[in-house]
């Protein structure tokens, strides 16, 4: 019938309406940087959502009530797992922090790890 | 698999936007899985927030800021919204409700063609089922689209009304649909259809005696806003007019899906036909509506729209057309806030049309003066299930509530002139 493929329909999803797009910061990377960051809140809107409808399932099933959810104690050792999980989060989150952060030092230091790539073909 | 919008959970009353849950189902209307229902239900967040909580910052940062640097600069208080534009572009405050506001638009286009696209094929295949052998559906074969519509996509909506991705498409107007309730917070009530209940009682309260044979709709899209006029006067013969064939389709089929004992659609006609130039006789309506349509159309369309309204509407006959305010005595900061949606939400007509003084096109059309009215008019909503915000929510541009102009008969326009 329609003949579109699921890229066709994903991308006809995504298309830009014709037009020229207004942009509204000076800066158009910060804007798009903003969108991105809206994109991901209605992401976690929605998965918080989802989270909350699986609580009330399982609590209208009797499977276990919500307020299991809320007064649920990890142990010591659970703990420290999640801890580990938050910081390999926290490193993925904010890598490019932490990568300029090493540029900085390099740049300053000047030494051969902040040669640019143009240098590099030179040699 | 189940379809989570249609879960039947009472409402709770509160301050935000309803779920998505009580938004009004049809045959016609895409299965709205989970997450795509909390897509919605963000976007209709987001839009309340924007409203309640940026939209204030940016009047705040008007008054304290930009407008005294304007007052000592310029010995003067700035006089057109051009000039409030000029010092607001600048302002954080402005940026970030314009960019969020924007970026807010764009994302409700996504989350709906989404859902719309996925399930493309069955619902194409629904209207065919609903609307095959009704000639109640007249679509013409080589009709050309005027300029205004084509051209441009509105509300940013990749593909506007008109355009079709496949064979009998419908894409356009099950996309409007799907998402509306999330661009106006659910104002418009289950069926998006407050604007015609609110035509249906202004008529009630106005013209009590008035029972319309013949009613005309211009750009009706949905028809969302003809079906409470269908089910107030069911023995009217009602002409649905659009240029956009995917919405007259959608519309037909959405309208027959609708169809119960109290309100009957088989005396609505879904037509595609440009509102300047119709092929019916002289006086031909009793009543011609439309419901945010005429600022979708041009300068030169409008005037064409009025003349042949005029010719169409018998001299006992009533018209009304509904928008959002006219700026004419609007404060200009106000006049800028609502001109947002021109430039930012691809309205090209939108700041001529409200600049526009229409009892005097619809005086140029041949009506006389005494005959003009302008009225504001709410949307009615099932209060039930949409709960009026409390305090102050002005969404400019969205709100549920509008500007009102139409002619009456002579002989009644003095005794009706004050109920208006």
């Amino acid at each position: 019938m329609s003949k579109l493929s699921l890229e066709e329909k994903r991308a006809l999803a995504a298309k830009k309406s014709k037009g020229k797009r207004p942009w509204f910061y000076d800066s158009a990377e910060a804007e798009r940087v903003l969108n991105v960051a809206m994109a991901l809140a209605q992401e976690l809107a929605v998965t918080r959502e989802r989270i909350d409808t699986l609580e009330r399932l399982l609590e209208a099933k009797g499977v276990l009530a919500r307020s299991e959810f809320d007064h649920y104690l990890p142990n010591s050792a659970i703990s420290a797992e999640r801890s580990q999980t938050q910081e390999d989060y926290l490193a993925r989150v904010f890598r490019i922090m932490t990568q300029s952060a090493e540029s900085a030092g390099e740049g300053a230091a000047g030494h051969e790890g902040a040669a640019s790539i143009d240098e590099l073909a030179r040699t | 698999m189940q379809n989570w919008a249609t879960v039947k959970t009472p409402p709770v009353l509160g301050a935000g936007p309803p779920g998505y849950h009580v938004v009004g189902r049809h045959g016609m209307m895409p299965s709205v899985q989970h997450d795509e229902a909390a897509r919605f239900n963000f976007l209709a967040n987001m839009n309340r927030f924007l409203s309640t909580q940026l939209l204030p910052c940016v009047k705040t940062a008007y008054d304290d800021r930009a407008k005294p640097a304007f007052v000592k600069a310029q010995g003067t208080a700035p006089a057109h919204r051009k000039d409030v534009k000029a010092i607001m572009q600048h302002e954080p405050a402005y940026q970030n409700w314009s960019a969020l506001r924007r970026g807010t638009m764009e994302l409700r286009q996504q989350s709906g063609r989404s859902v719309v696209l996925r399930q493309l094929d069955p619902l194409i295949e629904q209207a065919r089922v609903l609307n095959e052998g009704q000639s109640t559906l007249r679509l013409s074969d080589n009709f050309v689209v005027p300029r205004y519509i084509s051209a441009v996509e509105q509300h940013c909506a990749p593909g506007g009304y008109s355009s079709e991705l496949v064979a009998d498409d419908i894409a356009a107007a099950a996309n409007y649909d799907v998402g509306i309730f999330a661009t106006t917070g659910g104002g418009l009530g289950r069926y998006a259809d407050g604007g015609g209940k609110a035509v249906v009682q202004w008529l009630a309260r106005t013209h009590p005696s008035f029972k319309p044979k013949r009613i005309l709709d211009l750009g009706t899209g949905l028809g969302h806003n003809l079906l409470p006029l269908a089910e107030a006067f069911p023995d009217a013969q009602i002409i649905a007019v659009d240029v956009a064939a995917p919405m007259l389709r959608y519309g037909h089929a959405r309208a027959r899906s609708l169809q119960t004992e109290s309100m009957q659609v088989d005396g609505i006609t879904f037509l595609q036909a440009n509102a300047e130039a119709l092929d019916f006789p002289d006086q031909h309506f009793d009543f011609i509506m439309s419901c945010m349509f005429l600022h979708e159309t041009s300068f030169v369309a409008i005037q064409k729209i009025f003349n042949e309204s005029k010719r169409l509407l018998s001299g006992s006959g009533i018209s009304i057309h509904l928008e959002q305010p006219q700026y004419a005595g609007m404060d200009v900061y106000e006049q800028f806030i609502r001109d947002w949606d021109a430039h930012n939400n691809n309205e090209p007509f939108w700041t001529t049309m409200h600049e526009l003084d229409l009892p005097a096109l619809a005086q140029k059309a041949g009506f006389a003066p005494a005959q003009c009215f302008e009225t504001g008019l709410e949307a009615i909503v099932d209060e039930a299930l949409f709960p009026k915000a409390p305090g102050k929510v002005e969404d400019y541009g969205r709100k549920a509530a509008w500007y009102a102009f139409g002619t009456q008969p002579l002989a009644e326009s003095a005794a009706s002139s004050t109920a208006a």
